[in-house]
């Protein structure tokens, strides 16, 4: 019985309820020092002085590193930096390197001290003054001075300039309207952690809390000067990414504060520079129109996003899943970008669909309701079937039928066409969906497979497991193409002494690692096998492989089990104690995230005929729908239930696949409803310092969540037939709760998050 | 966290004058504020003196004095505690309901009640020792008043400060005329209304309330009500729990026949002090409980909001929070 796909539990689950999984600020070392970042308390400016006598002094303190002491760095250059593989840099701003201010918060100096509390006690006590300039915060006002990107991931950014205006302005039946999101800070449980290990002057080991071992390797190699083979970065479990723990250069912070103390240093970023030196979603203002038919047919679909960046290439790229969506003849998106003195935006959780389907799916169901037709039936008529900007058939596309389930499950025919039709007491009680879509993406990956004479099988890879499950479905995958149970299966995985994988990002790991372990595998099952038929004294021998089976860790005659030879009778009588096989994936498209080189055998990632990028478009899709009860008095909304069905390919593990999923459900929920990131316009910094003032949902706030998944794994991105899941589940979600609060009151409300003061 | 000195003491004469010998000395109760305070280098203290050691833990019926009849709740009650007693489940539900609204199971466990008093406010320009804050830091300025100030005061704020008292407890405590009972430096008790306690702001913010140095609180009293049946504490805020109230409102009526007879209500997130809204009271006392007269107390108090740049939904909030909790007081005080 094949255990792929069944919802079993975590193999590390219980490692994580008892407190004993080792996260990355947990790996203390003897002599241990502990440094704490200084934030700059200016939004843009010069530091002109530093009075460090007051810390120097303070009881413990080892080291205070500022700009004027701190040792010299490798500067930022993204072409040489490119060529090393350092791509995913947080912030292109290397640390404590000239008395430059970009934004609140920036870390300006670090104190080394021999516990936390002496170095946090000291690092209050450092002055400094600057030399202060006006700083740009306003978004509004400075997108004007922006700019527009010409790439956005290595493509044209800006699609049929101006192209719509002509079309929409003559057609009878159109909207136009703006929508408005938030800035939004990641925020997983665990924060970013690193603990720097010296050996020698240029032997480095890093503990760190990161999506993805081997890029950290790479950044702190190319910054601190060293060779890659002598950096080695340890993760084995990461307490919620969401896109934040790609690398962030705090980590060299620890490895400088290493080499000046020549001890172990721990840095461990607190709740509050979560709010500024780790990234964030940066804030949209999109303006949509969609103009259509007599019938409802769309004609043309127009997404002008603009947003704000700083120290990165990175921008929201709101319009990617308007360039997926929808059938239209012409389709123009187009991005505006300021440069504000905030730290870095970056990825976070689905970036760009996340507030991207916001303003379409909220604009698809404003048109909908202008032209009288039911949103789904809207959504159905204008369904894309093949991928209408590149033209390829999408690798499979089961849309339709997230929409038939989803009204199925959800009861969708109840929903009223006119709004506050449904009350109880003082609740009125709307119905909202939309669609969601992220791209499929791979990488190339590698991974390398033991097996002892005991039958005890190892799976090693650098991948990471973020929370996601990545432990458990290697496992199940590995198991299945052995014939053993779960329990025989160890994975170790977020190392750079394993073979090299790529970043958990982009909803990739899964589509890019198994297909690696399972060549992996399937290499050491046949040299097993192999081994039988040659060995005289198997029962196998002379056998060839099309007449052959595998169960219960043994080969059998297909037909006549009897007939059959155990893995350690072969490795015993051939006098192996271990086999191992190691393999590659590696997509035709190229490595992707992934390690360009190959350590090991490479194998296809697909067929050859199915594998190429240029015939097929990957993408996932799926339907939410969203029951609302707003009690209008008071503005108070409160999502009563949820509906999500998704269409994510083969589903590896039913249990972790929905807590994904659910997870994904529930950041989109507090994106809708309460997450919002503000600026204090005369000094530049975060006000929501905290979780006490940055809300996320808590338990009180979600509701049952019913997911369904379509199952059917797509034929063309792997041999394993499973799309990324990580990061589908928030999109569409704040739409389909704005467009059911406008089902429930009437009311339109464009600009997320919708807290209560917008409903009054 | 700057490093401090840890005392502790069983005697709370000695907790006082341990007090008063060192200027830099705070009491530790619960540490559900004081500690995060510290962190943030917002408070430093150079001693913690722990009063968890003294016997002021009692919840008990009020056997003589004014209050005879009324409850007694002890400074270093928790709040858990109070709010689940059985004499206030059932003859001070308003305070259960107080309580229960506010922080989280965890927080309430540990949390006392004289430390309820007593925490400071949630302003984020406060806890940033970055920013600019009268109240930390006196002559500074006050940043919200410019600033991001969604979550603050309406009602009694001056340039100085325009920070709000975070309580949901004290904004019961005050509907229900709760006095606050200290002992001083001289041993001797004191007797605080519960509504001349905590302070407006003007131009002294860095005071919270009227203790006087070395005063400690040792309980609570809470007068006999006829208002068990008929009083509801409404919280609103941006998430459905763990979330400080934009807004939040403590009504008590007692009706005879449909006339009201005597009535309070108190408002939380609108002040630097738990907020008695005087006016709607003045205005529903005798009166019939009705909607429209609900109404009408609701404008006559809210008329007299300032509101601020970013908190102006306060205002039309404020009343439909007052006619919601007068509502629901009126129908027996229970969530529907």
């Amino acid at each position: 019985m094949a255990i792929t796909g069944k919802p079993i539990d975590r193999v590390d689950g219980r490692l994580k309820v008892t407190g004993t999984a080792t996260y990355a600020a947990e790996f203390n070392q003897p002599n241990m020092a502990y440094a704490v970042p200084v934030r700059s308390t200016i939004a843009k400016g010069t530091i002109t002085t530093f009075d460090t006598v007051a810390a120097e002094k303070s009881a413990g303190v080892i080291a205070v590193l500022t700009h004027k002491n701190a040792s010299r760095l490798k500067a930022i250059n993204p072409e040489e930096q490119m060529k090393a593989g350092v791509i995913f840099i947080g912030e292109d701003l290397v640390p404590l390197q000239d008395n430059q201010v970009h934004y609140f918060g920036q870390f300006i100096a670090l104190v080394v001290a021999e516990t936390y509390e002496q170095a946090r006690s000291a690092a209050a006590l450092l002055e400094v003054t600057y030399n202060k300039e006006k700083h740009a915060i306003d978004l509004v006002s400075e997108l004007p001075k922006g700019y527009k990107p010409k790439l956005l991931f290595g493509r044209e950014a800006q699609l049929n300039t101006g192209k719509t205006a002509d079309l929409i302005a003559a057609s009878p039946h159109k909207i136009e309207q703006t929508y408005t999101t938030s800035t939004e800070n990641h925020h997983p449980m665990e924060p970013h952690a690193t603990v720097a290990v010296w050996e020698g002057a240029d032997k480095l080991t890093l503990y760190d809390a990161t999506q993805g071992v081997v890029i950290t390797r790479a950044i702190a190699a190319y910054f601190l000067n060293l060779k890659p083979d002598n950096v080695r970065v340890i993760s084995p479990f990461v307490g919620g990414g969401f896109g934040t723990k790609g690398t962030w250069l705090h980590i060299v912070l620890a490895a400088m504060a290493g080499q000046v103390t020549k001890r172990p240093v721990k840095l461990v970023i607190s709740r509050q520079m979560m709010q500024t030196n780790v990234g964030r979603r940066s804030a949209t203002i999109q303006k949509i129109a969609l103009s259509s038919d007599p019938k409802g047919k769309l004609t043309a679909i127009r997404h002008n996003s603009e947003t704000y960046t700083n120290l990165t290439q990175f921008f929201e790229p709101s319009g990617l899943a308007t360039a997926v969506l929808y059938e239209a003849p012409l389709r123009e998106i187009t991005y505006q970008v300021a440069k504000l003195n905030v730290g870095a935006p970056t990825f976070m959780r689905a970036p760009g669909e996340a507030p991207g389907t916001f303003a379409l799916e909220s604009a698809m169901d404003e048109m909908a309701f202008e032209m009288k037709i039911d949103p789904l039936a809207f959504r159905v008529l204008n369904h894309a079937a093949t991928d209408p900007e590149t033209k390829h058939p999408f690798s499979a596309n089961y849309l339709l039928e997230c929409y038939r389930v989803g009204a199925e499950k959800f009861g969708w025919s109840a929903r009223k066409m006119q709004p506050r039709q449904t009350r109880n007491g003082k609740y009125l009680i709307g119905y909202g969906m939309a669609t969601a879509t992220y791209p499929a993406g791979r990488s190339s990956a590698s991974a390398r497979v033991q097996m002892t004479i005991k039958g005890e099988i190892k799976v090693m890879t650098a991948a990471s497991d973020i929370g996601t499950g990545t432990y458990t479905v290697l496992a199940q995958t590995a198991a299945d193409a052995l014939g053993v149970s779960v329990e025989r299966i160890t994975v170790e995985i977020g190392d750079t002494n394993l073979p090299p994988a790529p970043i958990a990002g982009g909803s990739q790991t899964t589509a890019s690692v198994h297909p690696a372990v399972l060549a992996a595998v399937e290499t050491l099952r046949k040299d097993l096998m192999l081994l039988a038929f040659s060995d005289t004294k198997s029962k196998l021998n002379g056998r060839k492989a099309d007449e052959i089976d595998f169960a219960k860790g043994k080969f059998y005659l297909k037909g006549d089990a009897s007939i059959s030879d155990s893995y350690a009778d072969i490795m015993s009588r051939n006098n192996k104690q271990i086999m191992e096989a190691c393999a590659t994936s590696m997509p035709a498209s190229g490595s992707g995230l992934g390690a360009p080189v190959a350590p090991c055998m490479v194998v296809p990632l697909a067929t050859e005929e199915n594998s190429d990028a240029k015939k097929y478009s990957f993408h996932s899709f799926g339907a939410q729908f969203a029951e609302v009860w707003v009690d209008e008095d008071l503005g108070t909304i409160r999502v009563s239930r949820f509906t999500s069905v998704q269409d994510v390919g083969r589903i590896m593990n039913e249990k972790t696949a929905r807590s994904q999923i659910i997870g994904g459900v529930i950041f989109g929920l507090g994106a809708a409803l309460m997450e919002e990131t503000q600026y204090d316009k005369h000094w530049g910094n975060p006000v929501t310092r905290s979780l006490a003032d940055y809300h996320v949902p808590v338990n009180a706030d979600v509701p049952q969540i019913d997911v369904h998944f379509i199952g059917k794994p797509d034929p063309h991105i792997s041999s394993i037939g499973a799309r990324g899941i990580g990061e589908i589940g928030i999109t569409g979600v704040s739409a389909a709760i704005a467009n059911a609060v406008f089902n429930a009151t009437g009311k339109r409300i464009r600009s997320l998050p919708l807290t209560l003061d917008k409903l009054l | 966290m700057r490093p401090f000195k840890f005392s502790s003491t069983k005697d709370p004469n000695s907790a006082i004058k341990m007090l008063m010998d060192n200027t830099n000395a705070k009491f530790l109760a619960g540490g559900t504020n004081i500690l995060d305070l510290m962190k943030e280098d917002v408070e430093r203290p150079d001693e913690l003196i722990d009063i968890t050691s003294l016997h002021f833990t009692q919840i008990k019926t009020i056997s003589e004095g004014t209050n005879k009849g009324g409850i007694s709740i002890g400074g270093l009650s928790k709040n858990t505690d109070t709010a689940n007693d059985p004499v206030i489940r059932r003859d001070f539900p308003l305070l259960t309901q107080a309580i229960l609204a506010g922080a989280s199971a965890q927080i309430r466990n540990m949390a006392t009640n004289g430390g309820n008093l007593n925490q400071r406010t949630r302003c984020s320009y406060f806890y940033d020792t970055a920013m600019p804050c009268n109240k930390r830091e006196p002559g500074t300025g006050c940043g919200a008043r410019e600033g991001i100030n969604r979550m603050h005061a309406i009602f009694g704020w001056t340039n100085n400060c325009v920070a709000v008292h975070p309580s949901d407890m004290c904004v019961a405590l005050v509907a229900l005329d709760a006095v606050v009972i200290v002992i001083g430096t001289d041993g001797k008790s004191r007797a605080i209304p519960f509504a001349d306690y905590h302070r407006l702001p003007g131009d002294t913010p860095h005071k919270d309330n009227n203790l006087v140095p070395g005063e400690l609180i040792t309980s609570v009293e809470i007068p006999k009500n006829n208002f068990a049946g008929n009083s509801y504490y409404l919280k609103v805020r941006d998430r459905a729990s763990y979330a400080f109230a934009l807004v939040s409102v403590a009504a008590a009526l007692e009706i005879n026949g449909n006339q009201i007879k005597q009535v309070r209500i108190a408002m939380g997130g609108v002040a630097h002090k738990p907020w008695r809204a005087i006016e709607a009271e003045k205005f529903l006392l005798g009166k019939s409980a009705s909607n429209e007269n609900f109404k009408q107390a609701a404008e006559a108090e809210m008329q007299h909001a300032k509101p601020l740049e970013h908190n102006k939904f306060k205002v039309e909030l404020g009343k439909r929070a007052i006619i919601r909790a007068l509502t629901q007081a009126m129908n027996g005080g229970t969530n529907s």
